[in-house]
């Protein structure tokens, strides 16, 4: 009974402890209250001045040990993603600053100052002046801040560029689904009272716009291409989370909701910068989805617009793998399965015509 | 005497103690259960507020095994937690019911009644001079509404589909729809039955609290007199009273959409489990997370303020100095409490919020770094040539302010809506509101327990416990968060079961094993002083003077035990601010005591 022994150290701990705290109260009572006090006031104003020592260089050990671990080291993989990584480190130096300076005033007025024999503490109930020198100063910090925050959020959450690509994106519990326009540009209609095993997001096979519409396992996106997802959920709400981009966009049920960026490198060049054979962008759902939350993996595969053609030409409309007796490479097996690749891959190259 | 008039049972206790010096023997119900003394009803608050922080800590050792050790098991967790832990890993669902019980459980129940519950009801008539509140007879109840509140709670730990597991928060759909996990079905009813109790609790306590501040101040204790403990318990209520509603009426809604087949919060869903279309249309999950962060946010600061006002309270004491910037501190009491209710959609930057609303709460949240600015710097300048005295309450006080600096400033990340597309809801936010909101208020606590434990019960806590406890929980509290922001500027997302899955988190494995260590070391810490306190209360030192600390305020000019009615004569008279420390040359100068003719002008 491993555990039974462990609780019992812990609780002769506690006892030792315990002992050790009645003693000394039991001396001090001996030693009288004002000296006890004198004592223990020594000790802990000394405390005060090594807690402030060892704790910046515990910050700056911690910071040594796990900057490099954070995405800031390898920079951001979206070029919108630049703007939140320089208003992030400026934000971090003025508030390092602060931190810095009013931690260091705290802990060190509190050794110097502490109780002396003699020594009569200062009256000093208010000025003015100061009192104005730091509303003003940090009001005016503070609205530098807000200046360059709200002109990024703005463009970040401003309009898609006109010739990004269009990918839809639906969480549903535990998984993503991706939908691109296909050869029309034009994502199809969608009803959620449709959706069956073999219809999953509830394509309305009326809309002829539906019936070129692709669905990947995994989200391709051009590197260099601005692109816009529109996001989904079937059930609940998630979140698309894409740390490497830097940002994340929640997924509401009846309620699309979009979010653009450009990728800069593409999955094989993070792979290099990051020294990770492994390396791949995921998709993160940051919203609590329920019990299996913490494994709504997506994968984003960012590759070149060629190999991005190519891609795309493996894959069969959603409608035809639903209707294999429309799919016409099944009625003329032979010569047709060259012209769906043909068709696949003008999809692709198609401008985006539609607007959600 | 104004209180005579609005409240004759007050009147009457009043009446007894002054004329015949004792009041009449009550009876063990009447005098420590159905207590309708401030004082009984606030060791009532905070009694309850110990046990449930010790539920609610021990959840958080139990989820950062988990985090720690995913893929180990302890046989021990299995005997403990049955079949929520069978073969000794704890469930995916049981992992997300501990998480969401941990912050509900420490926000409203430990942070807020026990907090707020405990020293409004203590401090609020003994330092403004009144026998007890506007009406005992209500906080009396709003006490006895926690507890039902608590006693719903913690049956729903034990309920066959376990207790409600979709977050602290609650969002619809997931907390609407109990298809969506095994949590969402009984555990929410339960949940909000529980929460709805906790509402009524509040509002009791906080029209009380308001109304005794407002009404039944001595003779001479003007607004501008108070001590800021009470600025902060005033604007805390006020905060509660006008938030409160709106989270009751959130969580109506969300009982209707769950058992009425109403449509408030619910459209186009399709559950996967079931393989169905529920009929609902046209409603907005978003509309529930302005009702819940309407009171959420102003929550945080419910939280904080009556820590800020302790802090405040204390730090002057044992600088021996009077607070620096008195009516600044209130100025930004005041500013934080208005500021409070417009930021709440900074919670919201990314469910697809209009982004020009965002800005708005942009501008506004930033703009609340500038009253607290003002007070931590007003903090410095108070211990600033004064003459410390390291009682453990001051040494927490001061903890409190290292912390709030510490978190506060990672809030200015998160309120900048550029930098809260990439944050939300990674490891950042947690250790911004952990430190800034959990931690911070709980050293405020602290601080409190220590500093007017005396008052309570008449005996001293122990010095050496108090110091240990202190130094152990100001470094694991850093331990814990300090590297979690590392996590969160890695993208980590929190309240996740596993990260061993994900190329982006994997290599933080061994940093969550040294934060569960210092959580659990943090713990055992906090189990020290659960045993100094009840120790304390029979076997502490006993208190030999009426005013132990060297302190100005009325709560002291009261007998060490006081009976229920505060003071066995008169209520004393007040003839100046609560902070005369070192002024002429004198040690300090009660509140009580009448300005002299030479006395030097500030």
């Amino acid at each position: 009974m491993n555990i039974w022994l462990l609780l019992l150290v812990i609780a002769m701990i506690f006892l030792v402890i315990f002992q050790i705290a009645k003693a000394s109260e039991y001396v001090s009572v001996l030693k009288g209250e004002k000296k006890a006090r004198e004592q223990s006031n020594r000790v802990n104003a000394f405390l005060m001045l090594a807690f402030l020592v060892l704790g910046l260089a515990g910050a700056y050990w911690c910071n040594e040990l796990l900057a490099k671990e954070t995405l800031f080291a390898q920079g951001s993989a979206s070029i919108e993603g630049e703007k939140i990584d320089s208003m992030f480190m400026l934000t971090l130096y003025i508030t390092g600053i602060v931190f810095i300076l009013t931690q260091i005033l705290l802990f060190w007025f509190s050794f110097k100052y502490q109780e002396k024999e003699g020594r009569k503490a200062y009256f000093f109930p208010h000025s003015t002046k100061l009192e104005l020198i730091w509303t003003i100063i940090p009001a005016i910090t503070l609205t530098v801040l807000v200046v360059f925050g709200l002109r990024h959020w703005f463009k970040i959450t401003g309009d898609a560029p006109k010739d990004s690509m269009l990918v839809e994106i639906t969480g549903q519990q535990f998984g993503w689904q991706y939908r691109y326009p296909g050869v029309d540009g034009v994502l199809g209609k969608k009803k959620y009272t449709l959706i069956n095993s073999g219809n999953t997001l509830g394509q309305d096979w009326a809309d002829k716009a539906n019936h070129d519409d692709l669905s990947p396992t995994v989200m391709y996106l051009v590197k260099g291409k601005p692109v816009k997802l529109v996001i989904n959920s079937k059930d609940v709400i998630h979140d698309v989370g894409l740390p490497h981009f830097r940002l994340k966009m929640d997924a509401v049920p009846g309620i699309p909701t979009t979010l653009w960026f450009t990728p800069k490198w593409t999955t094989e060049e993070m792979r290099e910068r990051t020294g990770n054979p492994e390396f791949e962008y995921e998709i993160v759902c940051d919203q609590l989805c329920g019990a299996s939350h913490y494994a709504m993996r997506g994968v984003i595969k960012v590759v070149s617009q060629a190999e991005f053609d190519v891609e795309m030409a493996k894959l069969k409309p959603t409608y035809f793998v639903a209707f294999p007796d429309k799919d016409p490479s099944n009625a003329k097996p032979a010569t047709v399965a060259a012209d769906s690749t043909k068709a696949a891959t003008a999809a692709v190259v198609a401008p985006v015509k539609a607007k959600i | 005497m104004s209180e005579v008039l609005l409240n004759p049972q007050v009147a009457e206790i009043g009446h007894d103690d002054a004329h015949h010096g004792h009041h009449h023997e009550e009876g063990f119900v009447s005098k420590y259960i159905f207590s309708m003394d401030h004082k009984t009803i606030s060791k009532q608050f905070l009694i309850t507020g110990i046990v449930w922080a010790i539920i609610g800590g021990l959840f958080s050792v139990f989820f950062r095994m988990q985090l720690a050790y995913p893929d180990q098991s302890f046989p021990w967790m299995e005997d403990l937690l049955g079949r929520w832990a069978e073969g000794g890993r704890i469930k995916p669902e049981f992992y997300y019911a501990l998480v969401t019980m941990h912050g509900t459980v420490l926000v409203f129940f430990v942070l807020t009644a026990g907090l707020s519950g405990t020293f409004s009801n203590l401090l609020i008539p003994l330092q403004i001079g009144a026998r007890d509140m506007a009406s005992p007879m209500l906080n009396m109840l709003s006490y006895w509404f926690f507890f039902l509140a608590s006693v719903i709670m913690l049956s729903s730990l034990f309920i066959q589909t376990g207790p409600f597991s979709g977050g602290w928060t609650a969002y619809p759909p997931l907390s609407a729809i109990g298809d969506m996990s095994p949590g969402s079905k009984l555990g929410v009813d339960l949940w909000i039955t529980s929460m709805a109790m906790f509402v009524v609790s509040s509002l009791l306590g906080g029209l009380n609290y308001i109304a005794t501040v407002l009404n039944m101040r001595t003779k001479g204790m003007s607004m501008t007199r108070l001590p800021l403990t009470i600025w902060a318990f005033f604007f805390t209520a006020v905060l509660g009273v006008l938030s409160f509603p709106v989270l009751f009426s959130g969580f109506i809604l969300l009982l209707f959409d769950r058992n009425l087949g109403t449509s408030f919060y619910l459209s186009e869903i399709f559950v996967q489990t079931t393989q169905t279309a529920l009929p609902n249309e046209g409603g907005s999950a978003i509309l529930y997370q302005h009702l819940f962060w309407f009171l959420g946010h102003p929550e945080v600061y419910i939280i904080l303020l009556p820590a800020m006002g302790m802090a405040s309270e204390i730090i002057s004491t044992n600088a021996r100095k009077p607070i620096f910037g008195y009516m600044a501190m209130v100025g930004s009491l005041f500013a934080i409490a208005i500021l409070a209710f417009l930021v709440w959609a900074h919670h919201m930057f990314v469910t697809g919020l209009n982004p020009f609303l965002g800005a708005f709460f942009v501008l506004l949240t930033l703009l609340i770094a500038v009253p607290s600015a003002i007070k931590v710097f007003n903090w410095l300048t108070t211990i600033w040539r004064g003459n410390i005295r390291f009682t453990p309450a001051m040494l927490f006080a001061l903890g409190f302010v290292s912390l709030f600096i510490s978190g506060g400033l990672t809030g200015i990340f998160l309120g900048n809506s550029a930098l809260d597309i990439h944050l939300h809801d990674t490891y950042f936010v947690i250790a911004h509101f952990h430190i800034v909101m959990g931690v911070a208020s709980f050293f405020g606590m602290f601080a409190g327990v220590y500093h007017w434990f005396p008052k309570m019960f008449g005996r001293y806590l122990n010095n050496t416990l108090g110091y240990i406890h202190f130094w152990g929980t100001i470094v694991c509290a850093y331990v814990i968060f300090w590297p979690m922001h590392y996590t969160g500027l890695a993208g980590m997302p929190r309240r996740y079961y596993d990260y061993s899955q994900w190329q982006s988190f994997k290599q933080f494995g061994d940093l969550n094993v040294v934060i569960t260590i210092a959580a659990i070391i943090s713990f055992m810490l906090q189990l020290v002083f659960v045993f100094n306190f009840f120790y304390s209360i029979f076997k502490g030192r006993r208190l030999t003077t009426q005013n132990p600390w060297g302190s100005t305020t009325l709560e002291w000019t009261t007998p060490i035990n006081a009976g229920h009615g505060n003071w066995p004569g008169e209520i004393p008279e007040v003839h100046r601010w609560a902070y005369d420390y070192g002024k002429d040359g004198k040690e300090f100068i009660p509140q009580t005591v009448p300005v002299g003719a030479d006395e030097s002008k500030h």
